[in-house]
């Protein structure tokens, strides 16, 4: 017996030890409810990570516009409305004003990390017989490919922008037959033209951007968009990419302009993302229920088999807290043995899923996000439904009557 | 001799407040000095577990005195009661009750685990020695699945032992052994009360081997009936 170990531990253990099938079905039972938590919460913040990490590397977190043009009622009178019809305007390409000192005063914010502002607007790329719209965004590479990460998913040519140069996507190119080094035309509906050559051709894993965005330098875009001097965004990011909302709102506040944040753009998103919490929610704590009465059915057996035992212990001087103890004791080993087996079954299911199921390209379906503390937290909550399973039967052993349990 | 053990008036009763309400002992007057060796006679149902286990402290009587080795017991809590269960009374009981998932020397030692919480090298030493004087050295690793009733029996009297208590209760302890079991068991207990000089109150349905304890004290129907001295002594007894 060891010397270090107090008592009741020797004990608890021992009861497991000796009851080893019971043990061992509980066991399985608890190791299997942990694994299918750790594997589901695994493979979920793999999922969501894959995809924030997609938005946030093609889409700023801010983004500052001009506020919508509103048309107002006539007034005549105070109460007195001369013109009861109100059309909606329509929105014309509008550059924001004063948006250089805005650009430099959002820079001086220290939540602000990057900020970038475009001129962007609608074209026309036209190469031999073949036309497609486009969406032609102009902007400062060296400020706004650190928000949209373009050189990341170049595949052909460079991610260089002279004033006569545009980068487009594959089906862009596909579409034109165009490749690196040739040029296109491109025309806006202001009447603005310039011929181009494609320096690079990307590729975002997504067809409509591969057909639509191409990327110019800021002075090409706002001669062709017929905005000299002007920026139709600000885009931006932000030091807490979860707080993007709040600060979107910080910023409206205090300067004229419309300011969206990827939260409010990616709300479908997020709303997904907490219909998938709340029922991966609802499935950890059944399962935990489920795992906590396996525990506790199979405690207060051992408790009703014991009672001799414990009348024994009782009669040797055993304090009730101490018999309470014991079996608290085995509730907890109990959860945090099947923790530990679980966490192991749950990773090494996620592995072999992350190994064997992958897209039609071979590259990976989620990123495998095996978080240190998903663990800890599993083994803690695990630990701590087995104690709390444990506790009516260690109620039940600390009443037993030592005459009762005795008697022949 | 200084008594260990007095009893005053002990009455018990079964079901109290209700209408089955029934008295099993009616006021019990008994002491045992130390060193005694007394036998508890009587016919079955006469009240002789209950009166074990209420001088145990395992049972409270319903009213009387009760002193153990000096202490009243009559006010006691749980806790100081369990603990003085602990210190000063040794027990052994009819179906031996050995602990299965421990072997023959943590049983013996298990008052002592109980007692301090965890084992150290002290305690590990006096069960073996105690495991020695029952004769089980050759035991201490087995489990008590793996030992005869008779052996069983042993290991437990050297557990009774393992606080040196002044009171060891033994309720029928050969009542399932064999007579060659029953005779070793029962020639243990007399040497060691002996030897060592600890106290027993020893409930037994067999004469022969009542005969052969310093006192017998019949109970019949919760009454006292009848105390008188054993007849024969242990060969070797002074
Ligand atoms: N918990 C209880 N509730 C009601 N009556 C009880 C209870 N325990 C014991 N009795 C009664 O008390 C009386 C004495 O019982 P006890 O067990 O002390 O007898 P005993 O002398 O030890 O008998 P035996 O020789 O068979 O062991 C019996 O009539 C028994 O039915
Ligand atoms: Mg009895």
């Amino acid at each position: 017996m060891n010397r270090l170990v107090p008592f009741e531990w020797t004990a608890a253990l021992r009861f497991l030890g000796e009851g080893r099938m019971q043990t061992a079905f509980i066991l399985g039972g608890v190791t299997i409810g942990v694994a299918v938590i750790v594997f589901m919460s695994a493979m979920l913040a793999g999922l969501q990570a894959n995809f924030i990490r997609r938005v946030l590397t093609s889409q700023p977190q801010i983004q500052l516009l001009p506020p919508d043009e509103v048309a107002r009622p006539l007034r005549d009178q105070p109460g007195v409305i001369e013109g009861a019809l109100v059309q909606k305007p329509t929105q014309r390409i509008l550059s924001i004003d004063q948006w250089q000192s805005i650009a430099a005063a959002m820079r001086a914010r220290p939540d602000v990390v990057v900020v970038a502002p475009t001129a962007s607007g609608s074209a026309l790329a036209v190469r031999g017989d073949a036309s497609r719209s486009i969406s032609v965004t102009g902007m400062e590479p060296e400020q706004y490919f650190r928000i949209v990460r373009v050189p990341d998913y170049v595949v052909a040519g460079t991610a260089r922008l002279g004033t006569d140069d545009i980068m487009i996507g594959t089906e862009l190119a596909k579409d034109l037959g165009a490749g690196v080094g040739d040029k296109l035309n491109v025309t806006t509906a202001n009447g603005g033209g310039r011929i181009l050559t494609i320096t690079g051709i990307f590729d975002f894993g997504n067809k409509a951007a591969n057909a639509r965005n191409t990327y110019v330098a800021l002075r090409t875009a706002q001669s062709l968009l017929n905005l000299i001097g002007g920026a139709t965004t600000i885009d931006m990011t932000v030091t807490d990419t979860y707080a993007a909302d709040t600060i979107a709102r910080d910023i409206a506040a205090v300067v004229p302009v419309e300011a969206d944040s990827w939260i409010t753009t990616n709300a479908q998103f997020f709303t997904a993302v907490r219909a998938q919490q709340t029922s991966n929610t609802m499935i950890r704590l059944f399962v935990g229920i489920s795992v906590a009465f396996g525990i506790a059915a199979v405690l207060v057996v051992s408790v009703i088999q014991r009672s001799k035992d414990i009348g024994i212990l009782r009669a040797m001087g055993t304090t009730r807290g101490r018999i309470l103890r014991i079996f608290l004791i085995q509730g907890g080993v109990l959860g945090f043995a099947g923790s530990v087996l679980g966490s192991a079954f749950g990773a090494g299911a996620l592995i072999l899923w992350h190994r064997l199921f992958r897209q039609v390209d071979g590259s990976e379906l989620f990123p495998l996000v095996l978080e240190p503390g998903l663990f800890v937290a599993a083994a803690a909550v695990a630990t701590l439904t087995g104690v709390i399973a444990g506790l009516a039967p260690a109620l039940r052993a600390a009443s037993i009557d030592p005459v009762e349990a005795i008697r022949g | 001799m200084a008594d260990v053990l007095a009893l005053e008036a002990i009455r018990k009763s079964y079901a109290v407040g209700t209408p089955v309400e029934t008295e099993v002992l009616h006021g019990i007057d008994l002491t045992v000095c130390a060193g005694e060796f007394v036998a508890l006679i009587g016919p079955s149902g006469s009240g002789k577990s209950t009166l074990l286990n209420i001088v145990g402290l395992l049972d409270s009587p319903t009213s009387g005195r009760l002193v153990i080795d000096g202490t009243d017991t009559t006010r006691l809590d749980d806790a100081v009661r369990t603990r003085l269960r602990g210190h000063a009374i040794g027990f052994v009981f009819q179906y031996h009750y050995l602990i299965s998932a421990f072997t023959a020397v943590e049983n013996v030692m298990m008052p002592m685990l109980v007692d301090r919480g965890h084992a150290d090298r002290q305690m590990e030493r006096r069960a073996d020695d105690l495991l020695d004087w029952v004769g089980l050295s050759r035991w201490r690793d087995n489990r008590a699945t793996n030992m005869s009733g008779g052996q069983q029996q042993r290991v437990a009297v050297a557990r009774a032992l393992a606080m040196d208590p002044a009171l060891v209760l033994a309720d029928e302890p050969t009542g399932n052994l064999d007579t060659a079991s029953a005779e070793g068991v029962f020639s243990l207990l007399r040497r060691i009360n002996r030897e060592r000089g600890t106290t027993f109150v020893v409930v037994t349905h067999n004469m022969a081997l009542a005969e052969r304890c310093d006192r017998i004290v019949e109970l019949v129907d919760g009454r006292i009936n009848a105390e008188r001295a054993g007849r024969t002594h242990e060969p070797g007894a002074a």
